[in-house]
């Protein structure tokens, strides 16, 4: 036994657990690969072409990650690289499923391929390069101005069907700057309020109850929130104000510690919903949908109907990848926004369940992450980033299932759309740095010379 | 820091939660509602899925299936002589839903009703594909073709009773159209379907004008006028004197005045020759004295007010319920609010020809299953006795004179004993419309009578007398008899 454990600190901290994250590993790609082939015998009657290189691709992608994983970030999370492999694996298959409609527009899993191996790139590099996620600290107020300017860009493009979410690039494509500000801003948050949480909690003054900050601790949130409407306003985009919005109060509540803010939050984010609600048109018909969800509009049958009759048709056990209907959701988004359509009919309650349990497993990972942060900055960043992705998974599922009105979002991983698949991996490469710090061992005292001395009686 | 993070973990397990009982009620406690939902798509496709079973007539089908390709539906319906057998079958459309037995018999046809559960559990095990049962008809493919045919560019409708059992062995209705050309999805049928328009085609070739046009009935009407004469006793003998004024005034001092097509003499004619020569004021004065109570009373017994589901709906006929003397006058001559379909006035001549007894009619002598077991057989049921044996023979024997030297001279068979009753139905605002020509008749043998029929042609000739009932309508119904006693 060498000297090193024999000391009171002991460096054994707790296991890796990166051959557990291999082994789930296998399971993410595998099941994907599975999927792949059922769909293709279902829809043609034979194994799929690609399947061969799909699968050795998905599992080099794996496995390059993974070893990356191992040799940056040696004590992250295992669950969540195996989690985003397995969403990110089942949305390519569900979209490549939806490309064999015609009717639904072009294919499009081969770009959402190559942007999901980008994704798989910028998450490399964010655990290559960000040895310790307390250098986003430094940035925090660049990453106002950063998150700012991503926000107010797409106001200067034309918006794509009634919202103005998406900026063109020629050469490029379109891209959602909203996704990647969800993350900047994040990061501006978090180092914000590490700095302002004291005086946010404890300057302020009692009325009815409640803590009331002073004026100018309030000014920010007041800040944000006119912001966040503004850019509903402009953008017609309820689902991101929503968002910014969601994650600056429940940041600010783990930052402050002061259920105040909550109660400010609800009052503030259902007035402005309310005031929005009644006076945009965009607005309006999403809420209305929502109402009478199975209302014909000029004697035809709406998208969300449609997508409800997917889901109902779906039942328990769904009919089965490449056997449903849901090329009946015309429309805009069944390869995005209505992906979650396609799971619940072909899937089932079962196979829609265990993906929504797989966010939920994600989110809970992510606020353990935040649990055991031992910095601030760690603490709100993950909290932050998780809690995010939560609501933002809440607002799709919950729009597209019609527990609330739909917006426009994107389903994290799952959903056809460049910038979002990208954003989210680099949303899970900070989470797993973040836990990679917190769940490292402490680095072993040096040997202490007198160590003879203070030897501790083992019980074996 | 980590209270109010354990905090959030909670709210977003609630949030997660939330999502989770969503789907439960979407997808179980919802789900069987939004899948039968006539919205969803599913339901048609479904439908389609499969071949859906035949309309058989004589043991041969009338409809059959071809492959689609490139849409939803896999099979489509396809109709042999589809025009003639329209008013029959319906039409099942992947676009515009189903109609008459195609509608009705929907579930068996497609294979979904309740009765083959067993046939579909054997298909599942044995992995066969899934099959619609086949609805057997009542009808005759000669008679039928003997109608359509008879009625042929003219505006109309037949209707072929057998009064012994009710089942219907006739039924046309022109014009007509294809179901063929309305079976599909694609922007042909489309195109096909908004033509078949009212609005763009007045002749409304969808309609099936046999069970859901009524028209006013006209003298044909007179046959259950005479019938409640004789129920009431208001007649005994149908060669005695009646005591009828011509021109006739329903009400003492009333301005409103019955008087004979063609200035025929009938007063106080006999009920014979009344109905040979078709005398209104006769049957006019006749019904007034039976009364509104018993002429309803009669009327309904051979089914007027109400609907008859054959099993498809026949619209209901009407006489109404609540009329002066004068116009129950008006009524028993068969005009007024008097309406009746063509089903009606063949119920009206095979309860006659079938000694008083009337039939309920019936289209579907029979469900088979795919393996050919019959699921269902209908029996012939007794619906009501308007009219006794003895009066009914004396009806008889007033319609064949009719026949044999009266206005419906056209429709005699050499050999064959055959009654009928011609008339011709004025409408429209001032009479300013082609009048309607009817023609309702039976034909029997020894064995009872095979055949009752109602033929109406819309567009009867401008020459207003009985002589167009007997003119046009009645040679169609004289050989669609025919067509019955060859067989």
């Amino acid at each position: 036994m060498s000297a090193s454990n024999t000391t009171t600190i002991t460096s054994i901290g707790a296991p890796n657990r990166r051959n557990t994250e291999l082994a789930l590993l296998v399971f993410a790609v595998a099941i994907p690969v599975f999927a792949y082939a059922n769909v293709g015998l279902a829809k043609n009657g034979s194994v799929p072409a690609g399947l061969l290189g799909y699968g050795v691709g998905l599992g080099l992608l794996a496995t390059v990650t993974h070893l990356l994983v191992r040799k940056f970030a040696p004590y992250a999370d295992p669950l969540m690289l195996p989690i985003a492999t397995l969403l990110n694996g089942l949305g390519l298959v569900l979209i490549w499923r939806l490309d064999q409609e015609p009717s639904l527009g072009a294919a499009m899993a081969p770009k959402q391929l190559m942007w999901s191996t980008f994704g798989v790139v910028l998450f490399v590099a964010v655990l290559v390069f960000i040895k310790d996620h307390r250098i986003l600290q430094r940035y925090t107020y660049i990453s106002m101005v950063l998150a700012l300017v991503l926000l107010v860009l797409p106001v200067f493009f034309p918006p794509v069907y009634g919202a103005r979410i998406w900026i063109t690039l020629p050469g490029i494509g379109s891209l959602q700057p909203g996704e990647f500000a969800k993350i900047i801003i994040t990061v501006f948050f978090a180092g914000y309020l590490m700095v302002k949480r004291d005086a946010l909690a404890l300057a302020s003054r009692r009325v009815m109850g409640l803590y009331l900050p002073r004026g100018r601790d309030l000014g920010p949130i007041l800040v944000i929130w006119a912001v966040s409407l503004l850019i509903l306003v402009f953008e017609t985009d309820l689902g991101t104000s929503l968002l910014f919005f969601g994650l600056f109060v429940i940041m600010l509540y783990v930052a402050t510690e002061r259920t105040s803010w909550i109660v400010f939050g609800l009052l503030l984010s259902s007035a402005g919903a309310v005031a929005v609600a009644s006076s945009e048109r965009h607005v309006k018909v999403r809420v209305q949908d929502w109402l009478h969800p199975l209302a014909l509009q000029n004697d035809a049958v709406t998208e969300t109907a449609q997508a409800r009759y997917a889901f109902g048709s779906g039942g328990l056990f769904g009919s089965g990848l490449g056997q449903g209907y849901s090329r009946l959701i015309h429309g805009i988004a069944p390869k995005s926004d209505y992906i979650l359509a396609t799971v619940g009919e072909e899937l089932g309650l079962a196979g829609l369940m265990a993906v929504l349990l797989l966010y939920g497993l994600l989110i809970e990972r992510g606020i353990r992450t935040a649990l055991a942060a031992r910095d601030p900055f760690g603490k709100l960043l993950a909290i932050g980033l998780s809690g995010g992705f939560a609501l933002q998974v809440f607002v799709v599922a919950g729009g597209v299932t019609g527990l609330i009105p739909l917006t426009g979002m994107t389903m994290p991983f799952m959903a056809q759309g460049g910038s979002s698949v990208i954003a989210n991996w680099a949303l899970v490469a900070i989470l797993l740095r973040i836990s990679d710090t917190a769940r490292r061992p402490a680095p072993s005292p040096a040997p202490s010379p007198d160590a003879e001395a203070t030897q501790v009686v083992r019980n074996q | 820091m980590n209270k109010p993070l354990r905090r959030v973990a909670v709210f977003c397990g609630l949030l997660v939660l939330a999502l989770l009982v969503r789907v439960n009620y979407v997808q179980f406690v919802q789900a069987d509602q939004l899948q039968n939902d006539p919205y969803n798509r599913r339901v048609a496709i479904n439908q389609y899925a499969q071949p859906r079973g035949d309309i058989v007539v004589d043991g041969k089908a009338v409809t059959g299936h071809t492959e689609t390709n490139g849409s939803d539906f896999k099979y489509k319906r396809t109709y042999t002589d589809g025009p003639m057998w329209a008013p029959v079958t319906g039409h099942a459309s992947q676009a515009y839903g189903t109609t008459m037995l195609e509608g009705v018999e929907d579930k068996f046809l497609t294979g979904d009703d309740d009765r083959l559960f067993f046939n579909r559990t054997i298909d599942l095990l044995t992995g066969k594909q899934r099959q619609g049962g086949n609805v057997v008809t009542t009808l005759n493919a000669e008679a039928q073709k003997a109608a359509f045919d008879g009625l042929g560019d003219k505006k109309g409708a037949v209707v072929a009773l057998d009064p012994r059992t009710g089942a219907v062995l006739a039924m046309a209705s022109t014009p007509s159209y294809d179901p063929s050309d309305i079976a599909g999805y694609s922007t042909s049928d489309e195109k096909n379907w908004i033509a078949l328009d009212k609005k763009k085609d007045p002749d409304d070739p969808s309609l099936n004008r046999a069970l859901r046009q009524t028209y006013p009935p006209g003298s044909t009407f007179k046959l259950v006028t005479a019938a409640a004469a004789l129920e009431s006793g208001q007649v005994t003998d149908i060669d005695g004197k009646t005591n009828s004024p011509d021109p006739y005034y329903p009400l003492p001092g009333s301005a409103f005045k019955l008087v004979n097509e063609g200035h025929i003499q009938c007063k106080d004619t006999s009920l014979r020759d009344a109905l040979r020569q078709s005398c209104n004021t006769v049957f006019g004065k006749l019904g007034a004295t039976v009364g509104l109570q018993g002429m309803v009373d009669e009327a309904e017994k051979f089914g007027f007010n109400k609907e008859q589901l054959i099993p498809v709906r026949a619209d209901a006929s009407n006489f109404d319920t609540k009329m002066s003397p004068d116009q129950v006058a008006q009524s028993s001559i068969g005009q007024f609010d008097t309406a009746a379909t063509p089903l009606q006035m063949a119920m009206v001549a095979s309860a006659i020809a079938n000694n008083g007894v009337l039939m309920q009619p019936y289209e579907v002598d029979k469900l088979v299953a795919p393996n050919l077991s019959t699921i269902s057989q209908t029996d012939p049921k007794e619906m009501s006795k308007p009219l006794s044996p003895e009066n009914a023979q004396k009806l008889q024997s007033m319609m064949e004179t009719v026949v044999n030297d009266g206005t419906g001279k056209k429709a005699k068979i050499p050999g064959v004993k055959v009654g009928g009753k011609t008339g011709t139905a004025q409408h429209g605002v001032n009479n300013d419309k082609a009048p309607y020509a009817w023609f309702v008749s039976y034909a029997m043998t020894d064995q009872g009578s095979p055949v009752a029929v109602a033929v109406v042609v819309e567009d009867g000739s401008a020459n207003r007398d009985d002589i167009s009932g007997g003119g046009l309508a009645a040679p169609i119904a004289k050989s669609v008899m025919e067509a019955v006693l060859n067989k």
